[in-house]
């Protein structure tokens, strides 16, 4: 077996010889060019002149493009209804917006060369804020999205205690370490070859087809890895891949285009921030009768993927809790800033942070511990648990005081219709309080408290329940190539990509194992759309659920024609023979793996096979918000502590303990290391990531100096991480489960902790409403807050 | 354009390049020593980190010409011939990386942290190689099992000082 087992990373021996190869380290010829777009200096206007004679005369420049010199579309955008130019047509809608496009024999010379235009614009009113938007109602789609359940007034009327408030919560920059790149190579006949540095080749090769006006088959992508990409790689690398393209097709000459820093995050879209606007009410004990949600989602100038970042938020806003009445109304809005696009969880944090929010805020009105309350209000344990042995927080499902009649029916379903089939918070809750010794440190934590006046503790719970599978469901699809060389060795490809997540390592253990041959026998390749097309994004948590059964089918059917003919040729039957140990076994005889596959190849057996997956049970009508939009749900829970310095704002997560559920975990090693990195960026996400526009709409954290990703001394010095091991009941990839986002949204319990922690400062009347991220300063005035300050 | 002398991993190298062309450049594209990487060009994520006449320097934000005359290790001259450092080993062994980028930069910085500590005669802990990685970003990892192949290569450090004397 080479799958459940701790392998690593399938390029770590070149990774740490600095022989693995990103896109900026393929070797080029010698007179590529290499590409600066030129960008907008102001938020919104229109361009009155573009005076552009100084780039074209600047050393070492042998082009300069507007979208006026393009021969196909200019446009860049992941979203068919949405035309979004490659360049500004006249007129701008962010500052950073690319306005034209200069070739030079160097990086430094193309860059330099983009600064020398003199541009004037006739500026128009910006909207860059949510205020903005929301004041002048600026909005995709005709108006907003309504999800939900109940009956929100009879829900509030049977409710003790009604807490409201609103909240902020900032966006997210990638921050991926290796920026965005693409070269394109001009090929005979028209055709073009390019790399890229991107989550979704297809989508690539459809742009760079469009850009060319040509068909897609005159275009072949190939992406062997990425450093990094947690969604900002999924459609906002078109715009590179298509200007590379452009100018090699009109030069003969292959070209560059590697985005400096600065400019990467001038230029690309981030997390959506959102503001969440809540009303909730629950009875005495804290059991929620109603919810209502208006999500405010600030997409930027052009819809890119918001659309479906928004739906997954209101697909979120439940969580781990079964809310009986509940409204969830999704504001898409416009401003003039760069498109906010994808990033790990798409939405889903933001939705689920938005109800671990109500929880505290619950909590704190009815003055219980909030891992009482959410455990209070959980879904329901799986059907056919014994109901004379109710699990703990699963008591509302045999009735109360407080329960209406139509809690009764099992499985409990989500606000959008989807049944809850296996929900493990219950175990996994009761499991990581005890291994993290919840109760005797919360209790040690307010004795401490108590005893210090100018550094506060907290502590706090959050668990997750993330749905599993592309909220469009004709995305659910992957296909895999497969051959068996003459030798056995064995050439391995798939639609998905790899930027660090483990996905090719994972599908090679799968092909190992179909074929029972050592790990060291699969060669991995790079994603290329010449091998498999019509692929969807690297995305959702979905590469290894995906591609490893297109890939499994794919072994699957090349293994059944060898069987067949093993069997023939020893009078036996098919369905007996075995391949395991790097043998071939049939009946009481074996042969190594590679002598039957010199046989079968002498004898005409076809040794290569594609194979195709479609992900089953999933339905989803995303304007009603009624369906299975999820396959299966993954969970996990955490429990952070942090201090705060109360004269400060400063503060530090001290112990993590994660519990997380990756059903029968394909690779124990990749998987741990996917939660604890996932973990790191949600905290950070929350904590110390903060983007800042000013009033121009420049965005003035654009590198690593001011906008303050997690660094080694800000994880927590205490991480115990575990797997829940249990396999998933849907008939997955060798039962495992996805873990690409779901971990991101443990760090919701950092921001919680210092909540928490804020609290710890105030007699306890007043909850802290803190915003994210929760900075130093946010901190310090939630500080003042709690203790009856402005 | 000035003349550039260097010797890199161990080979004397002379190139005409011009003033303003950076280290990691210089490295990249006139050697092809592609394994120093460009993170941030603002030498803020330590992706681009070597070793300067036996120091760790972020050669995004260092002038080749500037350094004339100077030794130079990459990445690409740490291992001798096929054997791994045992800083390169613990990295591949105890899961120190995931897409790879900041991966050689943790590995430099990693190498001049432990002959640092162990000039000075002092213990490198957990605690101090959590401060010490402050100038070297990952996005992936969470720094757990990083934190982790930097003390056990350490360890591993330690045998081959001792084997060598």
């Amino acid at each position: 077996m080479t799958v459940h087992k701790p392998r690593p990373h399938d390029a770590a021996p070149l990774h740490v010889a600095g022989a693995a190869r990103y896109v900026d380290d393929i070797p080029l010829p010698a007179n590529t060019l290499h590409l600066a777009f030129g960008l907008s200096t102001v938020a919104r206007g229109r361009v009155v002149s573009m005076d552009l004679s100084a780039v074209r005369a600047a050393p070492g420049v042998a082009l300069v493009l507007t979208w006026r010199d393009l021969p196909g579309h200019n446009d860049v955008s992941p979203y068919p209804l949405f035309r979004e130019p490659m360049l500004a047509e006249d007129e701008v809608f962010y500052l950073g917006m690319p306005l034209f496009l200069v070739a030079a024999d160097s990086h430094l010379a193309a860059r330099k060369a983009a600064r020398l235009a003199k541009v004037e614009y006739e500026e128009l009113p910006a909207l860059l804020t949510l205020d903005d938007a929301i004041a002048a109602d600026a909005r995709f789609e005709e108006g907003p999205r309504i999800y939900g359940r109940g009956d929100l007034a009879e829900g509030f009327g049977a409710a003790t205690h009604i807490v409201e408030g609103s909240f902020e919560v900032g966006g997210q920059e990638h921050f991926y370490l290796e920026g965005m790149v693409a070269a394109a190579l001009p090929q005979e006949g028209g055709d073009m070859i390019v790399h890229a540095s991107s989550q979704h080749p297809t989508e690539i090769q459809h742009k760079v087809a469009e850009a060319l006006h040509r068909s897609m088959n005159a275009v072949r992508v190939e992406v062997r890895r990425m450093g990094g990409g947690f969604g900002g790689k999924e459609s906002q690398g078109n715009a590179l891949a298509c200007a590379c393209a452009v100018v090699a097709d009109r030069t003969g000459r292959s070209a560059k285009m590697r985005y400096d820093r600065d400019d990467d995050m001038m230029i690309t879209g981030k997390r959506h921030d959102f503001r969440i606007v809540y009303r909730a009410g629950c009875d005495a004990e804290g059991r929620i009768t109603a919810v209502e949600f208006t999500q405010y989602c600030r997409c930027g100038w052009s819809p890119d993927l918001s659309l479906p970042v928004a739906d997954r938020a209101m697909l979120h806003a439940d969580n781990a809790y079964f809310i009986p009445n509940i409204r969830i109304t999704s504001h898409r809005m416009i401003t003039h800033t760069q498109s906010n696009t994808a990033f790990r969880g798409f939405g889903g944090p933001q939705g689920m942070v938005g109800i671990e929010r109500v929880l505290d805020h619950l909590a704190h009105a009815v003055g219980r511990d909030p891992v009482e309350v959410r455990r209070l209000n959980y879904y329901a344990a799986p059907a056919g648990a014994d109901p004379a042995t109710p699990q703990p927080g699963a008591a509302h499902r045999f009735g109360g005081a407080h329960s209406p009649k139509d809690w009764l029916p099992q499985p409990q379903t989500t606000p959008y219709g989807q049944e809850v089939e296996d929900f493990l918070l219950h175990e996994m809750t009761e499991a990581l309080l005890t291994s993290s010794d919840y109760a005797a440190r919360r209790a040690a934590i307010a004795e401490w408290n108590a005893a210090n006046p100018l550094l506060k503790r907290g502590i706090a719970f959050s668990p997750v329940k993330f749905g599993i599978s592309f909220t469009l469901t004709h995305l659910n699809q992957a296909g895999a190539l497969v051959h068996v060389y003459q030798d056995g060795s064995i050439h391995l490809n798939h639609g998905g990509t790899e930027m660090g997540q483990g996905l090719f390592q994972k599908v090679a253990q799968v092909a190992a194992d179909r074929f029972g041959v050592p790990l060291e026998t699969v060669k991995i390749t790079a994603t290329d759309t010449a091998k498999v097309p019509n692929t969807s994004a690297t995305a959702a948590s979905s590469g290894t659920d995906l591609n490893g059964m297109a890939v499994k089918a794919a072994c699957d059917e090349i293994r059944d024609r060898l069987a067949r003919f093993v069997a023939e040729r020893q009078q036996a039957d098919a369905a007996t023979v075995r391949f395991a140990d790097g043998r071939v076994h049939v009946g009481t005889e074996s042969f190594p793996f590679a002598e039957v596959i010199r046989d079968a190849w002498m004898a005409r057996v076809s040794l290569s096979s594609t194979g195709f997956y479609a992900t089953p049970k999933i339905v989803w009508d995303r304007i009603r918000g009624q369906g299975r939009p999820f396959y299966y749900f993954a969970y996990g829970a955490a429990v952070t502590e942090v201090v705060i310095d109360t004269l400060t704002g400063e503060n530090r997560i001290l112990r993590a303990d994660i519990l997380h559920d990756c059903g029968a975990s394909l690779n124990p090693a990749l998987d741990i290391g996917q939660i604890e990195g996932g973990y790191v960026q949600g905290a950070g996400w929350l904590t110390t990531e903060e983007l800042v526009w000013d009033q121009s709409g420049r965005l003035r954290t654009h590198a690593p100096s001011t906008y303050k990703i997690p660094a080694c001394s800000d994880r927590p010095p205490v991480f115990n991480v575990a797997l829940w091991e249990a396999a998933n009941r849907e008939d997955t990839i060798y039962r495992s489960k996805a873990v690409g986002e779901p971990p991101l949204m443990l760090g919701i319990s950092a921001l919680l902790a210092l909540s928490d922690a804020v609290a710890a400062c105030g007699d306890g009347s007043v909850y802290p409403a803190l915003d994210a991220p929760a900075t130093a300063e946010r901190v310090l005035w939630a500080v003042r807050r709690v203790r009856g300050g402005a | 354009m000035t003349q550039v002398t260097l010797t890199v991993n161990g080979k004397s190298v002379s190139r005409d390049v011009p003033d303003t062309m950076l280290l990691s450049e210089f490295l990249r594209e006139e050697l092809r020593l592609t394994g120093t990487h460009v993170g941030c060009d603002t030498s803020q994520c330590g992706a681009c980190v070597v070793h300067l006449d036996g120091r760790a320097v972020k050669s995004c934000t260092a002038l080749a010409v500037a350094h004339s005359g100077s030794a130079v290790t990459t990445i690409e001259g740490l291992a001798s011939g096929k054997t791994l450092h045992p800083m390169q080993e613990a990295f591949n062994e105890h899961h120190g990386l995931q897409c790879g980028f900041c991966t050689t930069g943790m590995i430099m910085t990693g190498v001049d942290m432990v002959n640092r500590y162990k000039a000075a005669g002092k213990a490198l802990t957990p605690e101090a190689i959590r401060k010490e990685l402050e100038g070297n970003i990952c996005r992936c990892t969470g720094y757990h099992n990083i934190v982790k192949a930097i003390e056990d290569a350490a360890t591993r450090m330690d045998g081959m000082a001792q084997a060598a004397e």
